[in-house]
């Protein structure tokens, strides 16, 4: 059979703007900005989150302890006396029965049953910080109320630094979460529903490259990821006061290699699929554990050492920890060099097996 | 401006050999052989699950064969898939454009992809979209949806087009509309493959018709050959309550060339509908029949399709 002959027709001259790949970057845009949802999702939410934990927990005097002590015990109405010299604790009266119920329902934190006037039963839940307090508390008070002297003199300064609150741990914590669930569902969800829609086996059916869709997905992400990191530390920076003592570019940086190894593994999601369920389902599947481990809320050192090894490697534990050394401690590049290398190795992992594993039709 | 197409090569548009597709045990395509010349608008006509989709997705390469040879504007998939895809404009049975874009985006995005651009405002003023340029998709009627599908189809200035049942679902002004916008195409000696289950649409617009059925092509000829094999230019139709008539006492009423059933109704093919009716009549008369319906019309590719398969189309 005759061959047909070569196209000879010359190539339609083309502007920049007319490129395949600013073409399939500006749809994302645009199906980004255009859904109203997605918007808040990505910029509202976040800062809703931070003010209101940074509210809960903002910096104030330790609050006042409730102790309740029960009456009519022989050494009852000296305990009450104790105890109520010291300005941390509230102290009230209580039948036996009724101290134990708030006792049980947390509106008292330690019952003191001064049995006889040499023994005294503290009950309280020793897996509540507040009871270990109020238990410290209360015998310290008792114990100096019956004379004990302490042998060494002490002076208390208090340090209340920006930097060491808690909304100062949380912010970079959720700008870490944030730019995870933004690149992972930003990435994963256009995918699939392409896929759903036809609309991606339509793609292929043109000349259009498949580096360039896939590449498309992540320019849009880098550039709303400024957006991102800005509004978030912005935020954190004017109504908190949240530090930025590090390098800026190291934290630009962190946040690029982060954003990139989450498209990666979003797309590695978002690789087979057909389903919007299917993906949601596979798509929390990854991220609870990086919830839970990562450190976004608390620190992930709480963890047993033996998941010490597995949660490092996790990619949103070393943006986290990356984000809050650069912050907090003003680490540069070379601090964060272990927290770069993981995310790095993450990136390189996932794109390939995500293009080579890709349901294109 | 669409390039001048009037110098063809001699190379057919499509020719297909020995095409074989099956999905674990079903046989989607049972031994295809096919050629469509340059220029011409060749329509694959056949109930649903006749295999029309795969056929075509096939062409496309968007489906691997598994046993044939597809040979697109002289090219195969296997050898030459990225000069193919420059060169044809393809509509989907259901693919959804981004509801978020506008018309004008879309087509641009879709232009973006190939070396031969023509300006988006004149491909919209081919689908007659102009007053919706700036509107989105999402905000498009059905028939508005489909002939963007066409602009994006369009947009590369493409040789040969693969249209798979591009007016389903439509209402009939949407459905006159594409017709139109297709024999544009024609006009432009670009070939046209389309899928249908209208017999009226692959009537009107095809030059060629291949009737298919359970992955087989079943009859291939102009609607007029195709129509020719009925023997007859009329089809009485009719269904009766009471006794039912022997087909040897119908076959020799005047005028009638053929008669078969087809979903329990009696089907004529007719030389002349005013000798066989008053016969028909005075032979229910006498056997005491009643009819419950009776319907003549001029016999079309849908009465082929029932001649050849005793199926009607749209029952699948």
């Amino acid at each position: 059979m005759a061959e047909s002959p070569p196209d000879q027709r010359p190539p339609t001259p083309r502007s920049w703007r007319e490129s395949p790949i600013v073409q399939l970057t500006l749809a994302r845009y645009r199906e980004f900005y255009r859904e109203p949802e997605a918007l808040f999702w990505t910029f509202v939410f976040p800062l809703l989150m931070a003010a209101g934990l940074g509210l809960a927990f903002r910096s104030r005097p330790p609050e006042v302890v409730k102790v309740a002590v029960v009456r009519e015990l022989e050494g009852s109405s000296a305990a009450y006396d104790g105890l109520a010299r010291d300005p941390q604790l509230d102290v009230h009266f209580v039948d036996d029965s009724a101290g134990h119920r708030e006792l049980r329902t947390g509106k008292v934190a330690l019952l003191v049953i001064p049995a006889t006037r040499e023994s005294i039963e503290y009950r309280f839940d020793d897996t509540r910080p507040e009871a270990i307090t109020a238990r410290r508390l209360a015998n310290d008070a008792l114990q100096r109320a019956r004379g004990r002297t302490d042998p060494v003199a002490v002076q208390e300064s208090f340090v209340r630094d920006r930097g060491s609150r808690y909304i100062d741990f949380l912010v970079p914590g959720l700008l870490g979460m944030n730019l995870m669930s933004s690149s992972m569902w930003g990435i994963g969800f256009s995918v699939v529903d392409q896929r759903r829609k036809r609309l991606l086996k339509r793609f292929v059916a043109t000349p259009m490259s498949r580096s360039h869709y896939l590449a498309s997905f992540v320019l849009a992400r880098l550039s709303l990821l400024v957006i991102e990191v800005v509004v978030l530390v912005g935020f954190g920076a004017f109504l908190f006061g949240v530090p930025l003592r590090g390098p800026l570019a190291a934290l630009g940086l962190a946040s690029l290699l982060g954003s990139l190894a989450f498209g990666g593994v979003g797309l590695l999601v978002a690789a087979r699929p057909k389903t919007i369920e299917a993906a949601s389902g596979l798509m929390n599947l990854s991220m609870l554990p990086m919830w839970v481990l990562s450190g976004v809320f608390f620190s992930s050192s709480n963890f047993p050492d033996a998941m010490q090894p597995f949660i490092q490697a996790l990619p949103l534990t070393a943006l986290n920890d990356a984000l809050r050394a650069n912050m907090l401690e003003g680490a540069g590049f070379r601090e964060m060099g272990s927290e770069f290398l993981v995310m790095g190795a993450w990136l390189v992992l996932s794109f390939p097996i995500a293009v080579k594993i890709f349901r294109w039709k | 401006m669409a390039t001048d197409r009037t110098v063809t090569s001699s190379t057919p548009a499509l020719s297909i050999r020995g095409l074989e597709k099956r999905y674990g045990d079903v046989v989607a395509v049972a031994g295809i052989d096919l050629e469509v010349p340059r220029g011409e608008c060749f329509g694959l006509l056949g109930p649903n699950g006749a295999g029309k989709t795969t056929m075509i997705e096939i062409c496309e390469g968007l489906t691997d064969p598994d046993a044939g040879e597809v040979r697109v504007l002289g090219m195969t998939h296997r050898r030459e898939a990225a000069a193919i895809r420059e060169r044809i404009g393809i509509s989907l049975q259901e693919t959804q454009l981004t509801e978020k874009l506008t018309v004008e985006e879309t087509i641009a995005l879709f232009r973006s992809f190939y070396r031969h651009r023509r300006p988006v405002a004149e491909v919209i003023a081919a689908v007659q979209l102009g007053e919706k340029a700036k509107s989105r998709v999402g905000q498009l009627s059905g028939g508005q949806k489909q002939r963007l599908a066409l602009a994006c189809a369009l947009v590369g200035d493409p040789d040969l087009f693969f249209l798979d049942e591009p007016t389903t679902g439509l209402d009939p002004q949407s459905r006159r509309q594409l017709w139109d916008l297709i024999e544009n195409f024609k006009a432009e000696r670009r070939t046209v493959i389309i899928t249908t289950h209208y017999m009226d649409e692959a009537e009107q617009l095809c030059d060629r018709v291949a009737i298919v059925d359970h992955g087989k092509i079943i009859a291939l000829g102009t609607p007029r050959q195709l129509i020719a094999m009925l023997g007859s230019e009329h089809v009485v139709e009719f269904g009766l309550e009471g006794f039912q008539i022997e087909d040897d006492d119908l076959a020799v009423l005047p005028g009638v060339t053929k008669v078969r059933r087809a979903d329990g109704r009696y089907q004529f093919d007719v030389a002349h509908v005013h000798l066989t009716i008053p016969a028909l009549l005075a032979l229910l008369k006498t056997r005491q029949s009643e009819l419950t319906e009776l319907t003549t019309h001029t016999a079309t590719l849908e009465d082929v399709f029932v001649h050849l398969t005793g199926r009607h189309l749209r029952d699948g």
